[in-house]
């Protein structure tokens, strides 16, 4: 099902739509088909001003009767009495629902837990719902009978009936579907026509059969605020991973990467190790601890260096982020936050790491934390996060979010001359021969030089060093000055970022407050109820403008999906500030129509 | 080139007598020896008394956390295979804490130099036992002696299919610098385990073969296609037999004159008589209870092994120089302008 929606999403993106997605997985990867744990689920809005994946489906696709339980009861569906309930349903009561029936046998139902032989019935499914009956298995076997594949294989072709039906639904042409198709499978050309027989044949179905259901048309999204150029689909980890490469090559530094496998930053590694076109290197070390080592390794010897990891890597990779910062090293590392702690919900998305990322660590040991609030830009904060780590001589954490990670969003795919300049922190030449790694610029940005430069050898580490001199020192004073020196470097950084701006009815006396993924579902939530959102993706440090931006509100509430960190962080950073807190911690994304009802007063 | 031009300006804060001022100074000797620009190499180390070796010597040098270096010299070495890069550790930082990137190193061959200074004690933390520490071992943190076996770090080396192991000694300069030259030479990651006396803290630990009057009969330095002939007299050798019931091999000591007596072939890509070889005399220094010792073998010295393997570094850089040669698009905007796109 995944392979489905990630095909409709990058055809939508081709075809001009706006788009946001969420993949919603279990954490096994062959959960047991046709169990409710085994759902595995992908949400897509299309059309114009899209900003969120949506809260409730217009057309749900049930490919089994779990599947049609889990999308009918939401969260509830566990609950045995539990029926249809515009609350908890993930669709509203006039939403298409096509089902396989083929996928409906007594076996099934029993798989699913179902009591009775008819589930529409004793879902409560309300009659306004209109249900669209397809046998999937058996019209995509007689689709494929005339092939030599075995029953396996052409079981498999059934998501792309699914497809074919969807983008009859939609309207969507088929000469761009089999383009993608053939694109998809380009490795394995055997495919190609199956998949493509059967795709063609679930849109003719639509067509031919007449189903009773109107199509569904979206208006190009034309008359948007699109910027002019040349746009695409784009998942946040590929994003993530593209941003990096560019920056690379601005700044003329070769890439490296030293990562760990972890759910779900994996694929910002199999992104990188797969683009040595690109002259990307990528180490799969050891360990998460390796793979940060790895990096500061590289960056001690001259590279953009960087490592990629979920919440519980961060935690082992702290230590050697303190090192990095001592060593005032250029470092990007990068948080796709997952539901927490210790394993927690590895496939799920939540906003916990961000008091980790600020203050996990010995000593006093600041570092730069940014934010990704799209799929899309994604690709601009890791750009960013490389710019502020090579001009400053300092670890930059960027946290995104599985939400972020594994969603696509229509992506403007920018040329890299119009991306800004980045200019890493080099030595000049007038320190050969006397250089120590205490020598500051007028910023307080110490120079970087590494081996294979000669006269500027020094030894760096992860102990004190003498303000002057650069070599070991315990003295208090010179302590004292230096963590000083530390955090000085990283506060004059709001000096080259973005004032935070206001979106929706900056008039308005009410502010939601946000960082990082919840953009979307925040944006749509403050257009509902007229009234403003500040969203924030510099956290440390923050824009200069922050306090005054928030002071200017009588009502502000901070959302996020925590128990309230970043209103910790702000009522620290901004004294005697009232904040309201809107908290969610269910490892999915907000629900627009949650947010309005509670800054509404609407018990949810 | 000399040796006085890899000497930083700091201070050596080596306790005195501490075997770590004898293997500054061999690692400097042998690093003009080498004959490669101080500003070409950079040393990486961790935490420990050992690791404080770059702060004393004028290359580029990263003292960084407590067991990470071989992971950062890792790093290092592969985004730049043109460095010399050195790695210098000690029993507790390469075996204990950093035991996982020690075994990694060894197993990708990054073309590394590692010292692994190896007193079997914690000398910087005053004195805890190591994972060399004998079993029975008194120390601060076993009172009433260790209850552990300890690691022979050899064993680990040719367990992580190593391609270079070498062992000296502090109080045997003229090895000790052969081993490091050599260690530079092997192309791979070459262990150096140097053995030190901690002066404070476990002093005469290597005694049995560190004292003068005992190294010649208790310890043999193996050279490359010399007989293993060893004793104060030159009147020993080693040779090998295979026991007829268990057939486990075993090296025995024979005349030096007895046609038996092995050539040390450090090349060959078979590690079973490199273990064997390792091995000897170690029983010594694994269980300080029983010190009555069924065998005369003496420890061995000098470079045990060394064998050709492609190395890691440079496989990693070939790779994408391959894979960049065959591909169309090598900058980003080439690579975006090859996606499917909708133009507005």
């Amino acid at each position: 099902m995944q392979l489905t929606g990630s095909l409709f999403s990058s055809l939508n993106a081709i075809l001009g739509h706006e788009i946001s997605t969420l993949p919603d997985f279990p954490a096994e990867i062959r959960a047991p088909q046709g169990t409710l744990g085994g759902v595995s689920g992908f949400q897509i809005e299309l059309g114009s001003e899209v900003y969120t994946p949506g809260d409730k489906a217009d057309v749900i696709v049930a490919m089994n009767a779990a599947a049609l339980k889990v999308c009918t009861l939401g969260s509830h569906f566990n609950h045995p009495q539990a029926q249809f309930d515009d609350q908890f349903s993930l669709y509203h009561r006039h939403a298409i629902v096509i089902v396989d029936t083929d996928s409906l046998s007594d076996k099934d139902l029993e798989k699913a837990q179902y009591h009775t032989s008819n589930p529409f019935e004793e879902l409560g499914i309300p009659e306004s719902v209109q249900i669209v009956p397809v046998a999937l298995t058996t019209l995509t076997k007689e689709a494929l009978k005339d092939s030599e594949m075995d029953n396996k294989s052409i079981l498999k072709c059934r998501n792309m009936f699914a497809f074919g039906l969807i983008c009859w639904l939609f309207d969507e042409p088929m000469d761009e579907a089999i383009h993608l198709l053939e694109d998809k499978f380009k490795k394995k050309p055997a495919l190609i026509a199956p998949n493509t027989k059967v795709m063609v044949d679930g849109y003719n179905y639509g067509q031919n059969l007449a189903l009773s259901v109107n199509q569904l048309r979206l208006d190009p999204s034309g008359d948007s605020q699109l910027a002019a150029g040349r746009y695409t689909s784009i998942a946040g980890n590929k994003a993530t991973a593209w941003g990096l490469i560019a920056a690379a090559e601005k700044a003329g530094k070769h890439l490296f990467l030293g990562s760990y496998p972890i759910t779900p930053a994996t694929d910002i590694m199999h992104e990188l190790a797969a683009r040595k076109d690109m002259n990307v290197m990528v180490v799969q070390a050891e360990d998460e601890i390796a793979g940060v080592c790895t990096a500061i390794g590289a960056a001690f010897a001259g590279d953009l260096a960087c490592t990629s990891t979920s919440g519980p890597g961060l935690s082992l990779k702290s230590e050697a982020v303190g090192l990095a910062v001592m060593a005032e090293l250029p470092l990007v590392v990068i948080d796709v936050q997952r539901g927490g702690p210790s394993t927690g919900l590895p496939t799920k998305t939540e906003q916990t790491d961000l008091l980790q990322a600020l203050y996990g660590r010995n000593g006093e040991c600041p570092a730069v934390v940014l934010a990704a609030s799209s799929s899309a830009n994604c690709f601009d904060y890791a750009y960013e996060a490389c710019r502020l780590a090579l001009e400053n001589m300092t670890p930059v954490i960027l946290m995104t979010d599985t939400y972020l990670a594994n969603g696509t969003a229509l992506w403007r795919i920018p040329q890299l001359a119009e991306l800004p300049a980045i200019k890493p922190q080099s030595v000049p030449e007038d320190l050969k021969g006397r250089f120590n790694p205490a020598l500051r610029d007028e910023r307080g940005v110490r120079y970087w030089s590494f081996p294979g430069m000669e006269g500027y050898q020094h030894r760096n580490m992860g102990l004190e060093r003498d303000a002057r001199k650069g070599t070991i020192s315990t003295n208090p004073e010179n302590h004292e000055q230096m963590v000083l020196a530390r955090k000085h470097k990283i506060e004059q950084i709001a000096d080259q970022i973005p004032a935070l701006q206001v979106q929706g009815n900056a008039a308005s006396d009410t502010l939601l407050v946000g960082w990082g993924s919840t953009e979307g579902h925040l944006h749509a939530a403050a257009n509902e109820l007229n009234c403003a959102l500040a969203q924030f993706n510099y956290i440390h440090p923050l824009p200069k403008n922050t306090a005054e931006v928030l002071r200017a509100y009588k009502r502000i509430i901070v959302c996020e999906l925590n128990t309230g960190q970043f209103a910790a962080y702000l009522r620290a950073q901004v004294p005697g500030i009232e904040l309201e807190q809107y908290n969610e911690i269910q490892g999915q994304p907000f629900a627009v129509e949650r947010i309005v009802n509670f800054v509404r007063g609407i018990k949810n | 080139m000399e040796a006085s031009e890899f000497k930083s300006d700091q201070y050596v804060r080596f306790c005195p007598g501490c075997g770590d001022h004898a293997i500054c100074m061999a690692l400097q000797k042998a690093m003009a020896q080498i004959g490669i620009a101080p500003h070409n190499v950079a040393v990486i180390s961790g935490i420990g008394c050992s690791s404080r070796m770059p702060h004393y010597l004028n290359t580029y040098g990263f003292n960084t956390i407590h067991g990470r270096g071989g992971a950062v010299a890792t790093g290092v070495k592969t985004s730049h295979p043109e460095l010399t890069v050195w790695q210098m550790s000690g029993d507790g930082d390469c075996l204990a804490i950093g035991g996982n990137h020690f075994i990694h190193e060894i197993r990708r061959n990054v073309d590394l130099n590692v010292c692994m200074f190896n007193n079997r004690i914690y000398g910087l933390t005053k004195g805890q036992y190591s994972p060399t520490s004998p079993k029975g071992f008194v120390s601060k943190s076993s009172p009433f002696g260790t209850v552990e076996r300890p690691f022979i770090p050899a064993e680990l080396v040719l367990g992580a299919r190593g391609t270079f192991f070498a062992r000296t000694l502090d109080v045997d300069m003229p090895t000790t610098v052969d081993c490091m030259v050599a260690a530079q030479q092997h192309k791979g990651c070459s262990i150096v385990e140097c053995l030190v006396n901690c002066v404070i803290f476990n002093n005469g630990t290597h005694a049995w073969i560190a004292d003068r009057e005992q190294r010649a009969e208790h310890s043999i330095v193996l050279k490359h296609g010399e007989k293993m002939i060893f004793g104060a007299n030159k009147d020993k050798g080693l040779a090998v037999e295979i026991d007829p019931q268990t057939f486990v091999p075993r090296i025995m000591v024979v005349a030096a004159d007895d046609p038996r007596v092995l050539t040390h072939d450090a090349h060959q890509q078979d590690p079973t008589l490199h273990r064997l070889l390792a091995l000897m005399g170690q029983e010594r220094f694994t269980d300080v209870s029983d010190q009555t010792f069924a065998t005369e073998l003496p420890v061995a010295l000098g470079v045990i092994r060394d064998v050709e393997a492609e190395t890691y570094d440079v496989a990693v850089s070939q790779q994408i120089a391959n894979i960049r040669e065959k591909s169309k698009a090598k900058t980003f905007d080439e690579l975006t302008a090859t996606l499917e796109s909708w133009q507005r």
